[in-house]
């Protein structure tokens, strides 16, 4: 079992301090007043001896303490159950928003290695679960510790004995509950698997239904998933069976400590059995109500615990996130701006450094000049980019922008020279005006000349403005890569990063985003990754990466007169 | 939902004896309540030993036969709610491969798979619930009143006004408290939307420089979801206080009646005890109850869902008898006129006519959205035309049994796909004849591919074939197509993966064969082996030719060979 980080939850639940105070009182006021309806009930039942028997003064005095403790019990109920809300919710508020902010300052390196999903699972799934934990935690387990104990003591002062069995047998049904949700658990298990096993089967069939019907598989098919749909049928009536039997056995086991109470309680109140002392009718009624509740906050109490579990890993998972190391501060870091010189100088870097991957690279741009980057897939290309754009700090040697060593200059500064078009497009589900802008205040008829010279301006108006909510699934590939090229435009930075940004466009739309590139690049440093070989022949300089190292530099020309790996890569390219 | 009765069938009996047999427990629960007032009122004053020691004695058999009871309706709806879902998990799979892929768009390829996932577990769980607990509840909250009635008419006044304010209560909050969660959880969808964009957006977002926004940007949707769950939680939070004190009033207004009766001489002391015990019982099934309803309607979305799906009429039907006089004619495939339009969407093809005779290599030629793959969808008809005709062999394709057209046709997919299966088993999908198989792997060039694995033709595919590279899986599926053995071979852009001396081999070993082969691609270089070139643009035809006269009088053509040929030409 997880142990719950305690203390760091608590630093952030401290400034609702309040609501965990008003909490307690509140589960203490409610447990205690319920206690002491039933044995008003006792009470006033006792009046009940025969006819013309019924002391009503003293009914009327009983039954307006019941209204007392009831309406105490109620109000302190739904005053607790709100100040948990408000607990759990504003702490959970916190600890997201923390979260979101450390995403922030974490390095790229954190989100290269871990998959996306995880991390969204973390600000949302896990936080949701510490959630659901607090509140469980603070509505059931302080009220079932009090319940359980505030019970035994008035059942002993009743009758010793009747305590002693009810003691001493509930925890019959603790253990039932417990045995059968542990063996019950391994067959959850088992059907969660083999229902993951058919889900996969049937999308692989459904979606990639054109081969099973192409090849006449169909009923091939089916047999198969008869077969997977057996073993799941039984699966599933096993768990579910075995599942299912917890509630009537310790249903059964309360039952019986019911009757042994009704024995016992009987036999005393009838004066037979005298260890206990003798009870009235009404204590009898109190006694067996208790009986009847008793397990109640036990099991309460197990399903918090579970739940905490639950929680535990969750929360761990928060605050080891929260404590990943940050990307080193810039806060007193030089502004970095200028026309455009990029210089690298003895560069080595690697992901892993156990790996080497770029050795000693040394390189100088002019202002506006175009460098291509050429290569064999995973040969360094994005990770020179990594480097230029300050994603990855260099391992050793400097990335030098506009005389300043960038590690020396703030982060924004750096990104604000820098331009940048990648491969995966990237679109957020809004407005097109927040995808071009990301939320920075221009003109409207700034965007739209941008667009147009971006020739996105098409698009957009058959989308329907500007203002028409966009995402990934409603725009093609062409389309997204304009927008975000429109993007670049707009920011209109000295230079730029453009990295396969056209690999994933087809053939025609490649044309229209080519002329927005040119456009785009007129003038600026560029650093361009791409396949498209009239766009490298143009390049001011070549730099042909192999293994993380620049094997060759120089102008097409330059190179293909040298022949080597350049012309090998270059013919290859064009057959 | 009459219609899911047909998946209770096969288990009829157990889904029958399931609630009634729940409600024989139900039924000995009640009696409980009126064995503890005969102690109080017989056994106490009497101090008759026997008879509380028989009363304990009896309440424990019904708490024996109740669990009884209880099991064997716990079995049978387990039983009947589990063999419901698997015959209807059944019935839906068979049901997708009726439909027709126009049906399935329509549908929706992932929806599909939902209904019969979640919706159908869904489902199992509302029938497991409700063939429990639908009689159950009711029974006792409705047992209880009649049995407080029978006890006392006067004081079972009080449960008549009780169990219909408490429903009230209970029914109304729990919809306001859905209602609200619903808001709310659409506040936590916004908040895994701006998750997931700050990390898969991480590298744009820092190349502008947007972190502050962003943080900002979070905690304000944060705030407004706290804001949202606060709202939901303070309904929900009313539901046991206010139960609370409603069945308390009704406790006091009871042991009110029960006073004045008692002191009239009408009522005993341990029937003010039983009435007592029934109304304690109430409220924990009414709250049970409408859980119950909810679980229930919740299912009865998922049921309305599936029966939708087991609803639709697949839009396609093939002809029953074989054509037996296949026509020698030269052609093997001809276009008349041919428009499609997938749903309610533009015309993805534009009266399109051409032939391809036998034995040829016929290209199609065109960018995304041109219209290349709906060409080859409609020769096994994957779709139907909405104008013109198509002929295989010289015949109309809708006069063909569906078998005979598609065993006529071999299909390589755009997107290869390998199912979870030995790599054989792709290829062959059941007994291989062997020469048959190693041309299929030498002409499509897939030896490579099976010497790299370990275990050759019997190495498993993994989940997705992600054991498998994209050039891989192409090569596969198209030698899976050449060992279907069909004269006419349709190849959707099926070698945009290889490299160049693997594609050149391929196109080399294709030529040979004597089949009539149709493939498309965006680029002329992938058609060089092609005899005669369709050129297609948004859906119209601008040429249909060899490729030289096409780069002559075909302006389309023209520009898509200068784009991919102009670097080359350059040196």
């Amino acid at each position: 079992m997880k142990k719950i980080p305690l203390k760091r939850i608590m630093k952030y639940m401290k400034p609702h301090m309040p609501y965990l105070v008003l909490s307690l009182v509140c589960s203490l006021i409610y447990a205690l007043s319920a206690l002491f309806v039933p044995v008003m009930v006792g009470e006033s039942i006792d009046l009940f001896i025969g006819k013309k028997q019924v002391d009503f003064n003293r009914l009327w005095s009983i039954l307006g303490v019941i209204s007392g403790l009831a309406a105490a019990a109620g109000i302190s109920q739904y005053v607790q159950g709100v100040s948990n809300n408000r607990l759990a919710f504003m702490t959970i508020m916190d600890i997201r928003n923390a979260v979101i902010d450390k995403l922030q300052k974490l390095p790229l390196a954190y989100f290269d290695a871990k998959p996306s999903g995880e991390i969204v699972n973390s600000v949302v799934a896990d936080a949701e679960s510490l959630s659901d934990g607090i509140v469980l935690a603070f509505t059931q387990f302080f009220t079932g510790i009090v319940t359980i104990a505030g019970t035994l003591v008035l059942m002993f002062v009743y009758n010793p004995l009747i305590a002693l069995i009810v003691v001493g047998l509930t925890p019959m049904s603790l253990f039932a509950a417990k045995y059968f949700s542990s063996r019950t658990h391994a067959k959850f298990a088992l059907q969660a698997k083999l229902r993951a096993d058919e889900t996969s089967f049937i999308e692989e069939t459904v979606y990639n239904n054109k081969t099973v019907k192409a090849y006449g598989r169909e009923r091939a098919m089916e047999e198969k998933f008869e077969i997977i749909d057996e073993n799941l049928r039984k699966t599933a009536l096993d768990a579910t069976f075995y599942s299912s039997l917890t509630n009537p056995v310790t249903r059964f086991i309360n039952a019986v400590v019911y009757a042994a109470v009704a024995l016992v309680g009987g036999l005393s109140a009838a004066g037979i059995i005298t260890f206990g002392g003798t009870i009235t009718a009404g204590v009898l009624t109190c006694l067996l109500n208790y009986a009847g509740q008793y397990a109640k906050p036990f099991n309460e109490i197990s399903g918090v615990i579970t739940e905490l579990q639950a929680s535990a890993v969750g929360a761990n998972r928060i605050f080891s996130l929260l404590d990943a190391e940050e990307e080193p501060s810039d806060k007193d870091g030089k502004i970095i701006s200028g026309p455009g010189n990029v210089e690298l100088d003895n560069v080595c870097f690697s992901y892993d450094k156990s790996r080497e991957l770029i050795k000693n690279l040394s390189l100088k741009v002019e202002p506006g000049k175009h460098v291509a980057i050429v290569g064999p897939t995973g040969c360094g290309k994005t990770t020179l980019i990594n480097l230029l754009m300050r994603f990855y700090d260099v391992d050793s040697g400097a990335v030098i922008i506009n005389g300043t060593d960038v590690k020396e200059g703030t982060r924004h500064s750096l990104r604000d020279n820098w331009g940048m078009v990648l491969q995966e497009s990237w679109i957020r589900k809004t407005s097109v005006r927040e995808n071009l802008t990301l939320g920075s205040d221009i003109d409207d008829n700034r965007i739209l000349e941008a667009a147009r010279l971006c020739k996105a301006d098409g698009f957009i108006a058959r989308l329907g403005g500007l203002d028409t909510e966009i995402s990934d699934d409603s725009l093609s590939q062409g389309e997204r890569q304009l927008l975000c090229i429109t993007r670049v435009m707009l920011s209109n930075p000295g230079m730029l990063i453009l990295d396969e940004a056209t690999s994933a466009v087809d053939v025609r739309t490649e044309v229209k985003v080519s002329g927005a590139f040119d456009l785009l690049m007129k003038g600026k440093t560029s650093f361009i990754v791409a396949h498209r070989l009239s766009t490298i022949r143009n390049a001011d300089m070549i730099i042909v990466m192999r293994d993380g190292n620049v094997v060759d530099k120089g102008t097409h020309k330059e190179l293909l007169g040298k022949g080597g790996f350049y012309s090998d890569l270059y013919y290859g390219l064009v057959e | 939902m009459k219609s899911f009765l047909v998946f209770f069938e096969s288990r009829k009996t157990q889904s029958l004896l399931a609630p009634v047999l729940k409600l024989c427990e139900a039924l000995l629960e009640l009696l409980v309540p009126i064995f503890v007032a005969q102690i109080i009122d017989e056994g106490l004053p009497s101090g008759d030993s026997v008879f509380i020691w028989t009363r304990c004695a009896i309440l424990i058999g019904l708490a024996a036969a109740g669990l009884a009871f209880s099991v064997v309706s716990q079995y049978f709806s387990a039983v009947s709610a589990t063999g419901f879902a698997s015959s209807l998990r059944r019935a839906l799979y068979a049901k997708i491969n009726d439909l027709s892929f126009a049906d399935l768009d329509k549908a929706g390829a992932a929806a599909v798979v939902t209904r019969i996932t979640g919706d159908v577990e869904r489902l199992q769980t509302g029938v497991n619930m409700g063939l429990r607990l639908f009689l159950r509840s009711p029974f006792i909250v409705f047992g209880a009143v009649v049995a407080a009635f029978c006890v006392d008419a006067i004081g079972a006044t009080v449960f008549a006004v009780a169990v219909p304010v408490l429903a009230v209560i209970v029914f109304s909050i729990l919809l306001a408290g859905i209602k609200k969660y619903k808001i709310s959880q659409s506040g936590l969808e916004k908040l895994t939307l701006l998750t997931g964009e700050n990390v898969t957006g991480v590298r744009v977002l820092r190349a502008f420089a947007k972190e502050n926004e962003e943080t900002e940007k979070f905690a304000e949707a944060d705030e407004k979801y706290t804001k949202a769950q606060t709202v939901a939680g303070r309904i929900s939070a009313l539901m046991n206080p206010l139960t609370y004190v409603v069945i308390n009033f009704a406790i006091i207004t009871l042991l009110y009646i029960g006073g004045i009766e008692v002191d009239s001489g009408d009522l005993s002391k341990g029937q003010v005890v039983a009435l007592y015990n029934y109304l304690s019982q109430i409220l924990v099934e009414l709250i049970k109850f409408a859980n119950l309803i909810i679980t229930v309607s919740r299912a009865g979305a998922s049921g309305k869902r599936i029966k939708e799906l087991l609803d639709v009429k697949p839009s396609q039907s093939f002809a029953e008898n074989e054509i037996i006089s296949d026509s020698d004619s030269e052609i093997a495939v001809r276009f008349e006129n041919v428009s499609l339009s997938y749903g309610d969407g533009a015309k993805a093809l534009d009266g399109i006519s051409f032939e391809v005779k036998r034995g040829e290599i016929f290209g199609i030629l065109g960018g995304t959205g041109s219209g290349k793959s709906s060409v080859l969808n409609l020769i096994p008809r994957f779709y139907d035309a909405t104008e013109g005709k198509i002929f295989v062999d010289g015949n109309d394709v809708n006069l063909y049994p569906k078998k005979q057209l598609r065993d006529k046709v071999a299909v390589v997919m755009q997107k290869p796909f390998l199912l979870s299966d030995t790599v054989k088993n792709n290829i062959c999908f059941g007994e291989a004849d062997e020469t048959r198989l190693a041309e299929a792997i030498e002409v499509s060039q897939s030896a490579d591919v099976i010497a790299s694995k370990k275990d050759g033709l019997d190495e498993e595919v993994r989940r997705g074939g992600s054991n498998f590279s994209g050039g891989q899986k192409q090569r596969l599926s198209i030698a899976r197509a050449l060992y279907k053995n069909s004269e006419i071979v349709l190849m959707d852009d099926a070698s945009s993966a290889l490299d160049n001396i693997t594609e050149r081999k391929l196109r080399e070993g294709i030529a040979r064969l004597d089949k009539t082969v149709i493939m498309t691609s965006q680029r002329t270089t992938g058609l060089k082996c092609a005899q005669r070139i369709l050129v297609l643009e948004d859906g119209k035809a601008v040429g249909c030719d060899t490729p030289e006269n096409l780069l002559k009088n075909c302006a389309v053509y023209r520009e898509i060979y200068d784009l991919q040929n102009s670097d080359k030409e350059a040196e």
